[in-house]
């Protein structure tokens, strides 16, 4: 009844091509971006931002990035642990370097680094595809993991090997270091997850999207109806890897405070993301932020039934984690194989026929 | 002879004993990408399941214990017997094969003409799924792998003397070459014959390569996909388990068994993903290549070259020949 495009009128062209184009959608959106910037940081605290709020919108702008390379473009890359890794780092160094310049710089321009990296490691996509190219991307996740591992100039010679954020401020207010405010770092991340998704959804619907995805069906018709492929395929690699590179550097930054590369970007980490594309939707922008927000909580809901309520130990629920996960991805490939965002898909087409469907 | 020399010898030889033990990973890739063109992730998971499963049966654990205990508060961890090695091995096997008739009963038969990239994303899942479920079964502490056929022949271990003597007395330098290392290079060969024996005399061989080749034809003759993919899952089961005692054995039952997965993919790389000569080739290339790189340039970068020059490797060589060394040509059409 609420949720339909009957009597919205578009006069102009702008409102022609607005993202939401049904009246309830946009409520829904505003009502979201209100909530999210004006009500949860008065209520917010330190648990509710470490365990579940922070993780989410850090781990929901990887998953757009990954989501425009492998959703979108149709290029399957396991090496997103190293691209937040080379954001992390790019971050670090460049916060030690140059102190006076504001945080939010540094962790753009770390963005830009990491797209730079990730297409010197994409430009081996020209010439392999398919599985080829995913098992090449693990040569990125490896080189890259052992790379800060080894070489002292990126930890400044720590003695640890540890890269620890020091202290910086925003407007006054500290962002990193030990005495942050939940609702500070909250917002801090809310911004950029924000202007990530805007970035991102604008570009997937404009034109290079478009070659994206021309590539993605098949990338043989889309060279032959003009579309450069180097140019496409290097574009959803630059693309991609600014936005992990973001969540890599904020990771570090604001939510860990201290990282060991091989720990914090391992392996794992890449098929996580991976995991919140796939069970979010491939291909969609709500699916990525659904994903991260599932694949977020399934551990904190699984801690509370299982550690808090039964009395299991800890590394038996961690077990049981894995059979879940493991087999929740299965479950979705076989009976939704384009994850959350086609759940929520169908749901708003039944809902514009509702509650007369014929 | 330059002393120099002598070492490189030594970490050639080892090198190729570690690419015999990649590439008896990578067999078992192979085999199911070929048959079903599944590349499966999870073969590495497999080897660690199966290597769990085999000393679990050993020992007497009660599987599951961890989880029956949590939730009716009992006590049970061993059925307080010991059952021989090959009488465990020949159950292990079992387990494998009712392991990869699930799997193709309850996964892969409903991704049946899906995305290949989405059946190998199902394998990550799969992956995930078994590395907790073997954990649950059977705990996720470290175990040692004995395994003896009857009585005294049990898989040997340590340097091996012989090799050390007659080095010695050629070189005046004594050549480490583990024991165990031989073992599995017998064992990776005689795994190679039986395989290729297998798939080239026997009727289901026949089939499998079949399949392997056109899987409408190959069902209009009459033979069952579904029977010929479980065979696969099986076969691949069993290198998995021989790949997982030998590793087992080399370095303690354990997660990180999960990871030689991970070293057995650039060995595909390299071979082609549809070639099992290539596999051994490119296991043997990969093998001697990062202890040679680790020898000469390792010293000079910080170590540990080994995690990524593999991957490198192939990348690098990809781009020369997208389809690996031994692959077939890969024709596209619009």
């Amino acid at each position: 009844m609420l949720y339909r495009e009957a009597g919205d009128f578009k006069t102009t062209y702008a409102k022609d091509n607005q993202t939401f184009p049904i009246k309830f959608d946009r409520m829904g959106y505003y009502t979201a971006l209100v909530v999210a910037f004006l009500v949860i940081p008065f209520v917010i605290n330190d648990y509710w931002a470490n365990a579940i709020l922070l993780p989410f919108l850090i781990y929901a702008i990887a998953a757009l990035g990954l989501n425009i390379l492998v959703g979108y473009c149709g290029q399957v890359s396991l090496g997103t642990g190293g691209f937040m890794a080379v954001g992390a780092y790019a971050c670090y160094k460049l916060m030690t370097s140059m102190p006076e310049v504001n945080i939010f710089f540094h962790i753009i321009i770390s963005g830009g680094i990491t797209a730079f990296v990730c297409v010197l490691f994409g430009l081996p996509s020209l010439r392999i595809k398919g599985f080829y190219l995913a098992v090449a991307t693990l040569a990125a996740q490896f080189f890259l993991v052992w790379l800060f591992n080894r070489v002292p100039w990126f930890y400044n010679y720590s003695a640890s090997g540890q890269i620890n954020a020091p202290e910086r401020t925003v407007f006054g207010i500290e962002i990193t270091g030990p005495n942050t405010e939940a609702w500070a770092t909250y917002l801090f991340c809310l911004v950029f997850l924000v202007a990530s998704a805007l970035i991102a959804r604008n570009l997937t619907r404009g034109m290079a999207g478009r070659k994206w995805m021309a590539i993605r069906d098949m990338d043989i018709a889309a060279e032959i109806i003009g579309v450069n492929p180097l140019k496409a395929k290097m574009t959803a690699f630059a693309a991609s890897g600014f936005f992990v590179g973001i969540s890599g550097a904020l990771f570090f930054s604001v939510y860990l405070g201290a990282v060991e590369v091989g720990e914090a970007f391992g392996i794992n980490k890449s098929f996580l993301v991976l995991f919140m594309i796939i069970i979010g939707g491939l291909g969609s922008i709500f699916g990525s932020f659904a994903g991260a927000a599932f694949l977020v909580l399934l551990p904190v809901v699984l801690k509370i039934v299982g550690v808090d309520w039964l009395g299991w130990p800890t590394d038996m629920v961690a077990h049981l984690q894995l059979v879940i996960v493991g087999g929740l991805i299965i479950l979705f490939l076989i009976l939704e194989p384009h994850g959350l965002a086609q759940l929520w898909r169908v749901t708003k087409q039944k809902l514009r026929l509702w509650p007369f469907p014929h | 002879m330059p002393e120099q020399l002598v070492f490189a010898m030594e970490v050639f030889l080892n090198g190729l004993m570690a690419g015999v033990l990649y590439a008896l990973v990578a067999l078992g890739f192979v085999l199911i990408y070929k048959a079903s063109g599944i590349f499966n992730f999870a073969q590495g998971v497999m080897a660690l399941f199966a290597a769990m499963t085999l000393v679990g049966i050993q020992n007497g654990q009660v599987p599951f214990s961890h989880l029956i205990n949590a939730m009716f508060g009992a006590h049970v961890t061993h059925f307080g017997w010991n059952i021989p090695s090959v009488v465990s091995l020949l159950l292990t096997v079992g387990v494998m094969i009712l392991l990869a008739w699930c799997i193709q009963r309850f996964v892969f038969r409903h991704l049946v003409g899906q995305e290949p990239i989405i059946l190998f994303m199902a394998t990550i899942g799969l992956a995930y799924f078994l590395e907790g479920f073997a954990d649950l079964m059977w705990g996720s502490e470290i175990k040692t792998l004995d395994f003896c056929l009857a009585g005294s022949a049990c898989l040997p271990q340590g340097i091996n003397v012989a090799i050390d003597e007659a080095t010695y007395n050629l070189f005046g330098y004594g050549f480490f070459i583990d024991n165990l290392d031989i073992t599995a290079t017998v064992v990776a060969i005689l795994l190679v014959i039986a395989l290729v024996a297998f798939s080239q005399y026997t009727k289901h061989g026949r089939a499998m390569r079949a399949v392997a080749d056109d899987h409408q034809a190959a069902l209009s003759v009459g033979i069952s996909l579904n029977f010929i993919w479980v065979l696969v899952w099986s076969v691949a089961g069993f290198v998995a388990l021989v790949a997982g005692i030998m590793w087992g054995a080399k370095s303690g039952v354990q997660f990180s068994l999960s990871l030689i997965a991970l070293k057995a993919l650039p060995v595909l790389m390299l071979g082609g993903f549809t070639s099992i000569p290539g596999a051994i080739v490119g296991g043997l290339i990969i093998g001697v290549g990062e202890k040679l790189f680790e020898f000469w340039v390792g010293p000079l970068v910080g170590g540990a070259t080994e995690n990524w020059f593999a991957y490198v490797l192939a990348l690098v060589f990809l781009v020369f020949r997208p389809q690996g060394l031994f692959g077939e040509k890969i024709i596209e059409r619009v």
